[in-house]
């Protein structure tokens, strides 16, 4: 090792001038470099409710005297943030006062890699977003090709989608209640949400081949037919996971200790949630019934029975009673789109869209050419712009595509409801104990693939 | 897909809309949300937002930004000129289940537009993106400071001039010129 050596037989480790690790103005400032006025904003949330706001700035002591507090750094290694956010605390005693999010640690330029790949090669880039429901991503990305390109699914490709993103719904909430489970100490809920999990993983890996960051549901449709015997693998996945989650009951919702830590801890009010953007299970735990598969249908929801669910006080146990609720709702629908998943063509059969079927190839010109062209130069997509919205597991999640009439999108935007949602953790956190942080960042549930992007 | 009608969407009123609804780049087809589109003059811009926000669109749903540069020609309507930016902010508005996209013009020798972020608060984090990635300024904006790049890099990397795979890895620390 370089910097060790051997100085008269004694190693002695070599000193180095440490490089300090900063972001400079994104980092929380101490209060004695910040003026009253602008303390005074941010203490009124934020990220800062502006005066006059949904905050009253009174709420918190604006005199205290900066020797009297601390700021902490939180991540953007720690355990529990999910991935590599970094938190700001600062701290009376054991209070928090001001929380500031410092992200990008994670940012790869994913929105710029998009303006460089084809529409098809597109679906690759943004499933690597949000890596825990890489299937909506997919989705909103290829709603709104579709949207620009004006062209009508077969019932079976949307009927496909359908299913793959409540099977992907229940898969991100198992995941969700496997890691809050741990943040709060229950090692034995990590295990369980992993393996049912596990479950829905091995279906899609029959079905798409992969078990993450599938590419499956392409502009046009989808990648493949459902496999033979899907029915039953999907029915052992219902039964089994709606079976597991009354068993989740017992392990937690009725839990003393697990109560104490959830219930009104990171009370959020619905003004604060639709002020701050949130969408998703946070904005519905404050009694905004805002769903958009049940408010602005998109795919065939507006066909299908399910139920909303909301919550009273907007806290910690509402999210997670939400998010349990959630997979109960998706089992009920998965199990209705089961029973009427229609006949057909699962993609397109516009051979400017989609890709001729491989048997095709050998024996016709025609398919050849389309093939090749296909995957070369890809598709051109009709000038113009659109914004699509659906429901992902965190909540809203958009996209927002530009067209030049070539065969690449001009601008990729995805609208990460992870990166909107993140903007409620100083809210949540202000007034709370250190204690409670862990459990409140766990129940905002932000990927930092989707925060960065 | 078409077997989802959208409810709304009847008659958009037009609450100071410089656009008319019937831009020709908006797609239209049966069973997708068809959005309002407007096109505000940068002075009026945050009237205007200040508009719908109290005729009912309570929620900003997301705000970004796209560098024309090399795409000038796009289709407007009639009396907006062409800047090298747009920012679109996209306003949701849940009462009425109905959601407008402000697209407003940004030249490129003063890219600044007011903020939002004392109509919406949740504007905060996504105004620093843009003001981050495109360069744009938002009049304003209580902090103003990059949120997914280091503090210390330089240029604005989804702006259609920053080359890709041109411009040689920024390392903090890193010796030699940068």
């Amino acid at each position: 090792m370089s910097d060790e050596r051997s100085v008269g037989g004694v190693r002695q480790a070599r000193r180095f001038a440490t490089a300090e690790t900063s972001e400079g103005a994104q980092e929380l400032a101490t209060r004695a470099r910040t003026s009253p006025d602008e303390l005074r904003r941010e203490a009124g949330a934020v990220l800062r409710i502006p005066e006059g706001g949904v905050v009253d700035a009174g709420d918190i002591d604006i005199e205290r005297r900066s020797d009297e507090t601390m700021i902490i750094n939180m991540g953007p290694q720690h355990p529990s943030t999910h991935g590599v956010l970094r938190l700001m605390l600062e701290l009376d005693g054991e209070t928090v006062l001001r929380t500031k999010p410092v992200i990008g640690y994670l940012h790869t330029g994913m929105e710029k890699t998009g303006e460089e790949l084809t529409y098809i090669q597109g679906g690759t880039n943004v499933t690597r977003m949000d890596y825990l429901s890489p299937l909506t991503n997919e989705l909103v990305f290829a709603l709104a090709t579709e949207a620009l390109l004006d062209v009508e699914l077969p019932p079976r490709a949307t009927w496909i989608r359908m299913l793959m993103s409540e099977l992907q719904r229940m898969s991100s909430h198992l995941m969700w209640m496997a890691t809050n489970g741990m943040d709060l100490g229950s090692t034995s809920m990590m295990i369980y949400g992993f393996r049912e999990r596990e479950m829905i993983l091995a279906f899609w890996e029959k079905v798409t081949g992969l078990r993450m960051n599938h590419n499956y549901i392409r502009p046009g449709g989808v990648a493949a037919d459902l496999p033979d015997g899907w029915e039953d693998d999907v029915d052992v996945i219902c039964d089994t996971i709606l079976r597991r989650t009354y068993e989740y009951d017992e392990l937690l919702t009725g839990q003393p200790i697990f109560r104490e830590r959830m219930e009104g801890v990171g009370n959020l009010s619905a003004e604060e949630a639709l002020a701050l953007s949130v969408t998703g299970p946070i904005l519905r735990s404050t009694g905004v019934p805002w769903d958009l598969r049940r408010t602005m249908p998109y795919l065939d929801y507006a066909q299908l029975d399910f139920d909303v669910i909301v919550g009273t006080y907007g806290d910690n146990f509402d999210r997670y009673a939400i998010r349990l609720n959630e997979i109960r709702e998706s089992v009920k629908l998965v199990r209705q789109i089961r029973d009427r998943m229609p006949p057909g063509d699962y993609r397109v059969q516009d051979r400017k869209v989609t890709p001729p079927p491989r048997a095709r190839i050998d024996e016709s010109m025609e398919a050849l050419i389309h093939h090749f062209k296909i995957f070369t130069e890809g598709f051109r997509v009709p000038e113009g712009e659109v914004y699509v919205a659906i429901e992902s597991p965190r909540g809203e999640i958009g996209c927002y595509l530009v067209s030049d009439g070539t065969s690449k999108p001009y601008r990729m935007h995805i609208r990460g409801p992870s990166f909107v949602n993140l903007q409620a953790v100083p809210t949540l956190l202000r007034g709370g104990l250190i204690a409670d942080a862990v459990a409140i960042i766990s129940s905002v549930d932000p990927v930092m693939g989707e925060v960065d992007r | 897909m078409s077997a989802v009608e959208p409810t709304p969407a009847a008659a958009p009123e037009a609450a100071g809309t410089a656009g008319s609804p019937d831009v020709p780049d908006v797609p239209r087809a049966p069973g997708r949300w068809t959005d309002e589109v407007a096109f505000p003059p940068r002075a009026s811009y945050h009237q205007l937002v200040e508009e719908y926000k109290a005729s009912g669109f309570e929620q900003l749903s997301d705000l970004t930004a796209v560098d024309y540069l090399t795409h000038p020609g796009r289709s407007l309507p009639p009396g907006v000129e062409a800047a090298r930016f747009e920012v679109v902010a996209n306003l949701l508005s849940l009462s009425a289940r109905r959601r407008v996209r402000v697209r407003v013009q940004v030249p490129e020798d003063d890219p600044a537009v007011d903020t939002l972020w004392d109509l919406y608060p949740g504007a905060e984090a996504m105004e620093r993106e843009v003001f981050d990635l495109f360069g744009i300024r938002f009049a304003g904006h209580p902090d103003l400071t990059r949120i997914l790049m280091p503090e210390d890099w330089e240029g604005h990397p989804l702006r259609k001039d920053y080359g890709v795979g041109r411009v040689p890895v920024q390392f903090k620390e890193a010796p030699g010129p940068r």
